[in-house]
Formats: C-alpha cells, structure tokens, sequence
C-alpha cells in the first residue's frame, strides 16, 4: 500500500523539495530571509533554530499555509507555486503540527475521516486506519473519543492520518516536545522506518542531543538567516547550541552551600475537582518545599499542573485550609492577594493574558501583582512613580530589553517579558515562589539568567516550586524533582538519583497505574 | 487585486484619536447623499443640522441640556462597557429612577416642605437606577443569564410600569384626564442657571462632576484598574485576585445609578411632571456616545455635546425643511456604524493585495 521507495529510487541523486532564497515578510519584521534548503528523500533532515529565528514561517511556506513574499519552491526539480495545503498533499507533502487539530468529541477516525477526501467510505478508512497504525506500531483504537486519548496517543492520530496520504516527504514541527522520554524513543523507530522506505523528513526542533542522534543533515537558523548546514552528527551539542544563539550560552552556576531548612511551603491531601470538564482531578496530593531549596514538578502537560498551580496560586480555593500551609499559616481557604501577603509569589505558564494583560504597560502590569502587598496602592489610590519604579528595578536587574521605559506588555519578544515576570515576583523577596514552565519559549540568554535567578533565590532561603516539562530544566535547577500523572504526584527523588529513564517511567504512569486500575492496561509497562 | 485588513504590529495611536473623526465625516458624507437622494439641498440641510443651532444662544443652552443626561448615562455606561459589562438598559434604569424621585414630588405636591425635598428626590433617583440595574446583574452573577437581554427587556417593564403610575394613581386630578402627573413645586425642581431665557439647569453641573468623578475613578484608582484589567485581559484579573462577578455587580449599581441621576434630573427639571415621555430614548443614544466619545470620560463629554446637537439640529431641519424628526435617529444609527467600523482600523490596516489567493488554515 506505500509505494513511496519506488519512486525514490529513482530521483535518489535530486532533491525532494528545495527551498530557492525563500523569504518573507511581515510588515517591517523579515521573518525568512533568502532561506536555501534542499531535503532530500531518505534523510532526516533537522531544522534547528530558537524560538522567533524562523523554523514555523519556513515549514509554513513549505506546505502552502502562507506565500512567500520572495524566492521559490521547487517539488523534484519542477517550479511550484502552493496555493493552499491541500495542493502540498497532492504533491506528496504531510505535515504533523505541535498543535494538534483535533475535536474532542470525535472519535479517532471520524477525526481521520475528515481529513481526507470524502471518496473512500467511513469502514474502508476505519480499516486504512489499522492497518496503517498496526504495519508502523502506531497502537491506536480507532473507536475511541480523543479527549479521553493522552497527548502522546493524539500525536499519533496526527502522524497516522499524514501517513495514510502516502507523503513523500513528511514534517514534523518539534515533535518531541509533548512526549516522555519512551515516548519519544518511540517515535524515533518510526522516523528511521519511514526513511528506510525512502521518505524524506523534515524535523523541527530545538533539542540538540535529539537532532545529534536521529537526523542526518541538520539546517539552522538564526533571525530570519540561514546559518549553515551540517552534518549533526559531526558536531558537538555545544557547536550547535553556538550557531543557534550566535554566542557562546552563560553556564548556569549553582550556589554551594545552599541547604534545605525548614519547610515553608506544605501541600497537604490536596484533592480538587477539575472546574471543566476536560480538566484533571486532583488527588491527594503531598508535598513538602523546604526554605533553600528548588523542588521540581515533571510531567507531561495536562497531567493536572494547571489545576495544580491554580490550587496553589488561590485562584481556585481547597476544600479545606490545611490543604495548603504557607510559612506554618493554613492557607487553603485564603485567596490569591491574602497568600501573596503572606509572602508567596507566582508565575504562572501563560506569559500573555494570564501573567501579564498584553495591551496595558509594564507598570500598570507591575502593579497586577503588586497592588496587594507593596506600596503601589495608598487608599485606592494608585502610586503610579512606585509602579514605574518597580519596573526599572526589574529592568536593571533582569536585563530586560524594551524600546522605551515603560512600552506595552505585548511589544516585548518572549525571553524578556518572561524575565519581567520573572523578575517583578523575585524582586519582592518572597518567602515561596511557584513558578510554572519559567523558560517555555524562551531564547536560551534569557533562560540562563531566569534559572539562575531562581537558583539565587533559593539560596537566600525562599522555598522555590518549579512546575517545568523540561527535564534538561529541572536536571539543571531543581534539587529534589516529583512527577505528576492524571492528578497525582509522586513521591519526590533526589536529583542525583532521578535519571531521565526513572523519570520517563514516572511521567508514563508506571506506579500510579498500580493504585490506578481504570486506566488503560498499555500504560501500566512498569506495574 | 484584492483589499485585506491586516492586523498592525502595534495599536496605531494616530488612529486611536482620528477614528470617531473620520467616522463622523463618513456619516456626514453619507447624510448629505441621503438628503439629496431625497430631493433636498445637502448643504443646506448639513448647515441646518450642524451650524445654524450654534449660532443662537438659545440653542446653545438646549443643546447642553440634551447632553446632560446623554453624557451623565454614558459615562456610566463606559465603566461597563471598558470592564467587557454590557448593560443595553440604561434607558430602563433612566425611567425607574426619573420613577423613584418623584414618588417623593408627587407625595409632598401642594405641601408646605423644605428644601430637602429635591436632594431626597434626586437621591432616591440614584438608588432607584441602582437597583434596578442590579437585576440583570444578579441575574448574570448567579443564573449566569445574559445580561444584554435581561436589561434589554427590562427597559420594556420599567416603560410600562411608568405608564401605569402615570395614567392611574399618580394621575394629576386637575390635569385633563392627559397622563401625567401634576407640575413638581419650585422645591422639587432643579433650578435654571440663566435668569429668564433658556432652561440650563443645575443638573449640568451635576454631569460635569460625574465626568470628572468617572475620569478619576479609572485614571488614579485601584478600583479603575481593576476595571479596565477586567476588560482587557480576564485571566491576568483572576491571577491579580480581581473578582469578575464583583465587579459585574459594581459597574451595573454604578451606570445605573447614573443613570437613574439623569432619570430624575430631566424630570424635575426641563420637564417638570412625570409623564409617559421623558425620556425620548437617551438611555439607548448614550450608548453611541459613549463610544464615539471612545470611552473616555472627556471624549465622552464632547460626543454628548455633538450626538446633542444632532437633536436640536433634527428640530430645526423638521420644521424649516420639512422632513421627519426621524432622520435623526437614522443619523444616530450611521454613526455608530461607522463608530464601530473605523475602530477595527486601530488594530487592523486595510491593504491592497496583488495575488488572489487565500491562505487556508486547516491541517490535514
């Protein structure tokens, strides 16, 4: 049923597709400048690049999502102008999102069935679904709803329905970064099987260690610009990692003789019903922060860490006060101000329209978090120079870059509204920080500087909750790291004896499934 | 070729100040090609709507007395609208608090009373707005029902209920048989500001201070923050610890009693009685002008000042050109159109595209 190797066979000495000096623009931003890129079939090709260097813009002009406002595409040495993604799947190209577009309410394959052409009958497509999911272990049922599925059993609907079409060339825009470390590994034997058959794959990411093992060719960009194109294999984590950022990455330093003291933050048979439906029940969790330390929450998103930050945050309040115990003071039943008066702070994931009002200015956003418990607000009144003084603090200590003092929110790139969250909560000195996925979508610069500003935090006794799916994150931070899976959390490893394999297992389901017996027997690998 | 609307990087400022600008052009332009659709000198018909009330200073006092309640109703309205509250029924709280305070003139009418009738009479105006604004809040709070229709329909039982006070107990027995309550007393009435001509009265004042208040209130206050944080951006409001429901609650109580200020204010002042037609529909125009006044206190004072004008204008026009008084309301409603639609320019930019084709977002 997949004839791709034949043809590739043939046109094995020319390239599959090949980007000619592709750019695009957007308003005054050029997001691709004069791209080249040649993929070929049976290579894994990598594209590397940070967040905003241009990987999402090339890939989306690649499968017709958007024109380019220069340069061409040629498909096996012919011209080609896309007009839409359809055209790309006629021609052979498929693609696999990191947003998945899928409704929840549907079952698996009625969500394939949608996407193909409505020639085939829904039973012969049932049947193609098998087959296809069987031949490249994919397990998949194809009867059942897909809220009920896990991101990583959704990732492959997403790659079953692009491999039904039969692509000659498929992409995959930063796969991994939704699985667990298995998972993962998982989908790696289908990759090289789909290049054994002559496929060609474009693979987006910004995992070094991953690109180094899978990929055969490796493209990077930075700002728009290609850089080079490598060999991966050849070069170390530390020569790709120089080429993405354009300079060398400060190490991240940790301060010795930090010690855990007392704890000061206690999670206590915390149990919460999710408040919509698709939401994830909370149960029974325990844990204890202690005052010096940096805890870590693993876990693969939707496992319960947003209800779990909220929980904590107060902007949903327990059942009862003992659940949450700040500094020796039950505060379960206290909301989101009474808590931050009693000296905790927090970061939520959502940088925009959670952490921060996108369209108000860095004062009035400073003073988002600071009206309870600073001197911004004196009998309703608002101290705006205390506001604005408060954000130049952020911005000397955090090196936030913006174009004037005090601009919207939402005209700042990623990595420094990310510091100015960061910041304007480490600035109050806060007896606790709960700080949830602090580097998402960050430029490395602005990683280092946010962790180690944690690290320096905990040093002087703040007990430190970080909410992270980046395991090279809490390996490089955290000192003791717990994994949370539907709604639970386990019981917290030392760093040094939390392997990334441990971890994994954890972050699958592997000792919650015991205690868990609803849950699908395939999860339970390690019961 | 092909004309798109392109979102900007940034929120154009230069836009943000011309937009009600180039929509009351637009309706201009549109208006004059009405009028001359219709057989009538545009030109004349625009000095007639727009200039000739200027220039007699009788005029120039109705006009501030048609923008009292206008503005005093949008101001309030603009709390709402800024916290994403939409309360359609202004006009409803407008009447049952015009309603409340005088229940007070009727019930002391021919008696020999104090000066404290009036104050009494225009608190009593508030808080009758007040609580009836706070319906469709609580409605919205607790049975989560849509507040646009509950005070929508709400306007419709506050205008019959008035009808039924006026035409039954509260019915002037000197008065004809006519549906309306018996002239208010010199001590339940707001006095005039200018001796013998024109009818400015002190409830002007009154609306120059609410302006003020409001710009206070959301400039300078925590309170105002709140309001606008609610607005702009739900999720941040959660996380600072801000209640939505609360504030649902305050902006409601908040327009409402403005509204009921203006209610009672037009009443025991230019009118004078309480009769089914107070209140010639200026709950539903302060909506436009608190929008062409974009929200903001002060442009909201000027929309007042201008919407008003069109009023006086639409007198005029009705008895020197002889068309019907309704083509106000038709200009009122192009307005707002237009209002609207240049808003999107803020964020969006129109431009003219070459290629034909559309991107499509679906994934496969």
């Amino acid at each position: 049923m997949l004839d791709a190797s034949s043809q590739a066979g043939s046109s094995r000495s020319g390239p599959l597709l090949s980007a000619v000096s592709i750019s695009k623009r957007y308003g005054d931003f050029l997001a691709n400048d004069s791209i080249d890129l040649d993929l070929f079939p049976a290579e894994i090709h990598a594209l590397l690049g940070e967040n905003g260097a241009g990987k999402s813009t090339l890939v989306k002009v690649m499968y017709g999502l958007i024109q380019p406002s220069g340069g061409e595409l040629r498909w096996m040495g012919q011209k080609i102008v896309l007009a839409g993604p359809s055209e790309a799947r006629s021609l052979g190209i498929g693609m696999v999102f990191q947003h998945f577009s899928l409704f929840e309410h549907l079952t698996v394959a009625e969500n394939v069935a949608l996407g193909l052409p409505p020639t085939d009958s829904f039973a012969a497509i049932s049947e193609r679904l098998e087959e296809t999911a069987r031949v490249y272990g994919l397990p998949l049922d194809p009867k059942r709803e897909v809220w009920r599925l896990s991101v990583g059993e959704r990732q492959r609907i997403e790659i079953v329905r692009a491999l039904m079409q039969n692509p000659k060339l498929l992409i995959l825009d930063e796969p991994t970064a939704v699985l667990t470390p298995q998972e993962a590994d998982q989908l790696f034997v289908v990759l090289e099987r789909l290049k054994s058959e002559g496929r060609g794959i474009l693979y987006i990411s910004h995992k070094l260690e991953e690109v180094k093992r899978l990929c055969d060719t490796a493209t990077i960009l930075r700002l728009g610009k290609k850089v080079a194109t490598c060999n991966p294999r050849q070069e170390t984590a530390a020569s790709l990692a120089r080429m993405m950022v354009g300079a060398e990455i400060g190490e991240v330093k940790a301060a010795f003789g930090r010690t855990a003291s007392i704890p000061r933050l206690v999670i206590h048979k915390l149990s919460l019903e999710p408040d919509d439906p698709h939401g994830t029940h909370l149960k029974e969790i325990s844990l204890e922060v202690c005052g010096g330390e940096i805890l870590g929450i693993a876990g693969v998103a939707g496992n319960g860490q947003d209800e779990l930050f909220a929980a904590l945050s107060g902007e949903r309040l327990s059942a009862g006060e003992g659940n949450i115990v700040i500094d020796g003071s039950a505060a379960g039943l206290r909301d989101i101000n009474e808590r931050r008066r009693m000296g905790a702070a927090f970061v939520p994931e959502e940088r925009l329209g959670h952490g921060c009002a996108p369209r108000m200015k860095l004062s009035e956003n400073a003073l988002l978090t600071g009206h309870a418990a600073s001197g911004m607000v004196k009998r309703g009144f608002i101290n705006k120079l205390v506001a604005l003084a408060h954000v130049d603090r952020t911005t000397k200590s955090f090196d936030v870059r913006k174009a004037k003092r005090d601009p919207e929110a939402v005209s700042l790139s990623g990595g420094n509204l990310q510091k100015f969250v960061v910041g304007r909560e480490i600035l109050r000195e806060p007896g606790i920080l709960i700080v949830s996925q602090p580097t998402w979508g960050v430029d490395a610069g602005a990683a280092a500087v946010i962790r180690q500003a944690l690290i320096d935090l905990a040093a002087r006794g703040t007990a430190v909750l970080v909410i992270s799916q980046d395991l090279d994150e809490l390996a490089e931070i955290a000192d003791r790291i717990a994994v949370m899976f539907h709604g639970k959390l386990s019981t917290p490893l030392e760093a040094a004896a939390a392997t990334r394999e441990k971890l994994g297992l954890l972050m699958g389901g592997a000792s919650a499934a015991k205690e868990d017996g609803e849950h699908e027997a395939k999860y339970a690998v390690g019961a | 070729m092909q004309l798109v609307l392109e979102r900007r990087p940034e929120r154009s400022a230069v836009i943000a100040v011309a937009s009600p600008l180039i929509a009351v052009a637009l309706t201009v332009v549109t208006f004059a090609i009405l009028f001359a659709i219709m057989g009538k000198n545009p030109l004349y018909a625009l000095w007639v709507y727009f200039i000739e009330p200027l220039t007699d200073p009788f005029s120039l006092q109705e006009m501030a007395v048609k923008a009292t309640p206008l503005v005093m109703i949008a101001v309030g309205l603009a709390l709402c609208y800024i916290a994403n509250v939409w309360n359609i029924g202004a006009e409803g709280q407008f009447i049952a608090g015009a309603v409340c305070g005088s229940w007070l003139a009727v019930r002391t009418n021919g008696a020999d009373v104090g000066y404290w009738v009036l104050p009494a009479m225009l608190l009593l105006g508030a808080l009758g707005g007040a609580l009836y604004a706070l319906i469709p809040a609580i409605c919205r709070v607790y049975f989560g029902a849509s507040e646009i229709l509950t005070s929508l329909m709400l306007v419709y039982v506050a205008n019959l209920g008035m009808d039924y006070l006026v035409r039954g107990p509260w019915r002037d027995p000197a008065g004809l048989n006519f549906p309306t309550t018996a002239a208010f007393d010199p001590v339940a009435s707001v006095p005039t500001l200018v001796e013998g001509v024109g009818r400015l009265h002190a409830g002007s004042i009154i609306a120059l201070v609410a302006v003020m208040l409001v710009a206070v209130l959301l400039g300078r206050t925590i309170m105002g923050f709140e309001i606008r944080l609610v607005g702009a951006a739900p999720k941040a409001a959660r996380f600072s610890g801000f209640s939505a429901n609360r504030l649902v609650l305050f902006t409601f109580a908040v327009s409402g009693a403005l509204a009921g200020l203006a209610g009672i204010i037009e009443v025991a002042g230019p009118i004078g009685h309480l009769d089914p037609g107070v209140s010639s529909g200026y709950g539903f125009t302060a909506i436009i002008v608190a929008f062409l006044g974009r929200l903001n206190p002060v442009g909201i004072l000027i929309a007042g000042l201008f919407l008003a004008l069109t009023f006086i204008g639409g007198e005029g026009a009705q008895i020197s050109m002889k068309v019907p008084l309704d083509l106000t309301k038709v200009f009122q409603g192009i307005l707002l159109f237009y209002v609207l639609a240049c808003d999107s320019l803020i964020v969006y930019r129109i431009r003219l595209v070459r290629t034909v084709r559309k991107p499509v977002h679906a994934a496969a």
